[in-house]
């Protein structure tokens, strides 16, 4: 029996007046490669915000290493997306991996910092921009760096936020790749709203939307997909496509 | 210009020295704190804090006309009101949402109601417009040791939370998710723009101390890769800016305060046209086949 990491019981999240998430209960197991999937709005993201404790939940209860997530989130390694930062602000690349080590009050990185986040950089292969000017680069290696600081954290869990909704085709494999290799050793959480983003690498799926519901890959139907997002999708299972419909 | 560097050294009229020291040591702090609010974004904040200064300065003016508390000179005043409202409108920041511009505005304008209140009926007459608009004469050498000291503070607690500033200013959420208490550092922030607008209020007044917070570091953004690079650059353009302002406006016997922010204000506009130019002739040559 695997080690569940993640485990929401019964959780609802409103926004003001606006209901979020109603009675979502799922469970993540170790090791596992959960695609969410779900509409815009939906409640991905929330979902995810939730999990690391930075939304709180209206009701219900979640546990993140069967704790409270505040307690255990930072084992888990956050990627946003990273259209959401400020492109003027000055920042180099090694200046963002860094960020992965943060947690002390005060005062400087420590060698042993600085070793990890130059790991990390290698990893998703970006060692040779370490010294350039973040908003300068291209999206695809943006969103690598971004990886890179989550690794920085040494995290058990990693959490990606669309990390493809930005790229172009050639970096989206290039990312399917480097996830694949960190699923060896990492739980991986992606939120997409590509259905055929990764699809060979997914093992769960979470469907997403104001409720939530968890399925093996290998159980989902094409009726679940379309009931989901309320029409017709193209949905691609391990590179062969059972349904095709158009969207 | 060799008149100003002659009265500079003239044991006579001590004040122009005083306020050119008080100038180039405030510069670093001026530096350094004008980075966080220019990358930040939060300059009308920081207007907030500078304006409601005049509260605390009218207030001990005040108490030290009725010799209740004659140690309370206006400049620490001026500190432990700004220090005071910096908590205030950080919390408030924090707290209030969609409604921060209103209740800002609110602080910013009630401050100075207040400061203008205690002056007038303080006995005697006393100036609004010398902390308005700055007067160098009201610089003393207690003074000077003053500015030194809380530069010293600001520049310390700045360079010992570096890190955790600016993962907190650029990546609120990620910092958050490394357990960094982002309310905690904010307010920090705040306290420190809140002593660093009274080191310059004598030199610049209330009203024009925040373009000396930003338009430096406005600068140093153009051409800076990171947070010290921007750091180090906002501060010597401080320096240049101050002593440049100080030095026309002696020997054009001119308001120094409103000098030092014209001569910064046209620096400022020089730069942003001069990366315009240098952007479309890039384009220009990228373009071409």
């Amino acid at each position: 029996m695997p080690e569940k990491i993640v485990a929401f019981s019964d959780v609802d999240f409103a926004y003001a007046e606006t209901q979020i998430l109603e009675s979502v209960s799922f469970e993540v197991e170790k090791g596992s490669f959960v695609s969410v999937i779900g509409p815009n709005g939906g409640g991905k993201t929330t979902l995810v915000k939730l999990m690391i404790g930075l939304l709180q939940p209206t009701h219900g209860k979640i546990r993140l290493f069967g704790k409270q997530p505040q307690q255990s989130r930072r084992r888990v390694g956050y990627v946003p997306q990273y259209t959401t930062f400020d492109p003027q602000f000055p920042i180099t690349v090694m200046d963002i991996v860094l960020m992965g080590r943060l947690g002390r009050l005060m005062g400087f990185y420590t060698k042993q910092d600085r070793r990890k986040a130059r790991e990390a950089l290698e990893t998703v292969d970006l060692a040779q921009v370490s010294r350039s000017q973040f908003s300068k680069l291209s999206g695809g290696q943006r969103q690598r760096i971004l990886i890179a600081r989550a690794l920085a954290t040494e995290p058990d869990i990693l959490v990606l936020d669309e990390p493809t909704s930005n790229v172009d085709v050639g970096v989206e494999l290039r990312l399917s790749t480097l996830m694949e290799e960190l699923n060896k050793s990492l739980t991986v959480i992606l939120i997409t709203h590509d259905l055929g983003f990764a699809s060979s690498l997914v093992d769960t799926l979470l469907c997403v939307n104001k409720r939530a519901f968890i399925h093996p890959t290998s159980e989902v139907t094409e009726e679940m997909i379309r009931n989901l997002y309320d029409a017709d999708v193209r949905y691609v299972e391990h590179g062969t496509t059972i349904g095709d419909s158009d969207a | 210009m060799r008149d100003f560097f002659s009265a500079l050294a003239d044991p006579a009229i001590p004040f122009i020295r005083n306020a050119f020291l008080a100038g180039i040591l405030s510069s670093v702090a001026f530096g350094i704190i004008g980075t966080h609010v220019v990358v930040r974004r939060i300059s009308s904040i920081a207007g907030a804090i500078a304006h409601s200064v005049l509260a605390g300065i009218g207030l001990s003016l005040f108490l030290q006309s009725r010799d209740l508390l004659p140690w309370l000179s206006p400049l620490i005043g001026a500190v432990i009101s700004a220090i005071a409202s910096s908590i205030i409108v950080g919390f408030v920041s924090i707290r209030a949402g969609q409604r921060e511009d209103t209740i800002i505005g609110a602080i910013w304008a009630v401050g100075m109601a207040i400061g203008l209140l205690f002056m007038a009926v303080t006995p005697g007459y006393i100036d609004p417009m010398s902390y308005l608009f700055g007067n160098i004469l009201l610089i003393s050498r207690s003074d000077l040791l003053l500015i030194a000291v809380l530069d010293l503070i600001i520049v310390a607690t700045c360079i010992v939370f570096f890190h955790q500033f600016q993962g907190s200013a650029y990546d609120e959420e990620f910092a958050k998710a490394r357990g960094l208490h982002n309310s905690l550092y904010f307010i920090l922030l705040l306290m420190l723009v809140a002593v660093t607008v009274v080191l310059m209020v004598s030199i610049v007044g209330i009203v024009m101390v925040i373009a000396l917070l930003t338009l430096p570091a406005a600068v140093a953004s153009i051409f800076s890769r990171n947070l010290w690079q921007m750091m180090v650059f906002s501060s010597i353009f401080t320096i240049i800016f101050t002593s440049v302002g100080m030095a026309t406006s002696y020997s054009l016997d001119l308001p120094s305060g409103s000098m030092i922010i014209v001569v910064a204000g046209a620096v400022y506009l020089l730069a942003i046209v001069a990366r315009w130019c240098f952007n479309s002739i890039q384009r220009r040559l990228s373009s071409r086949p």
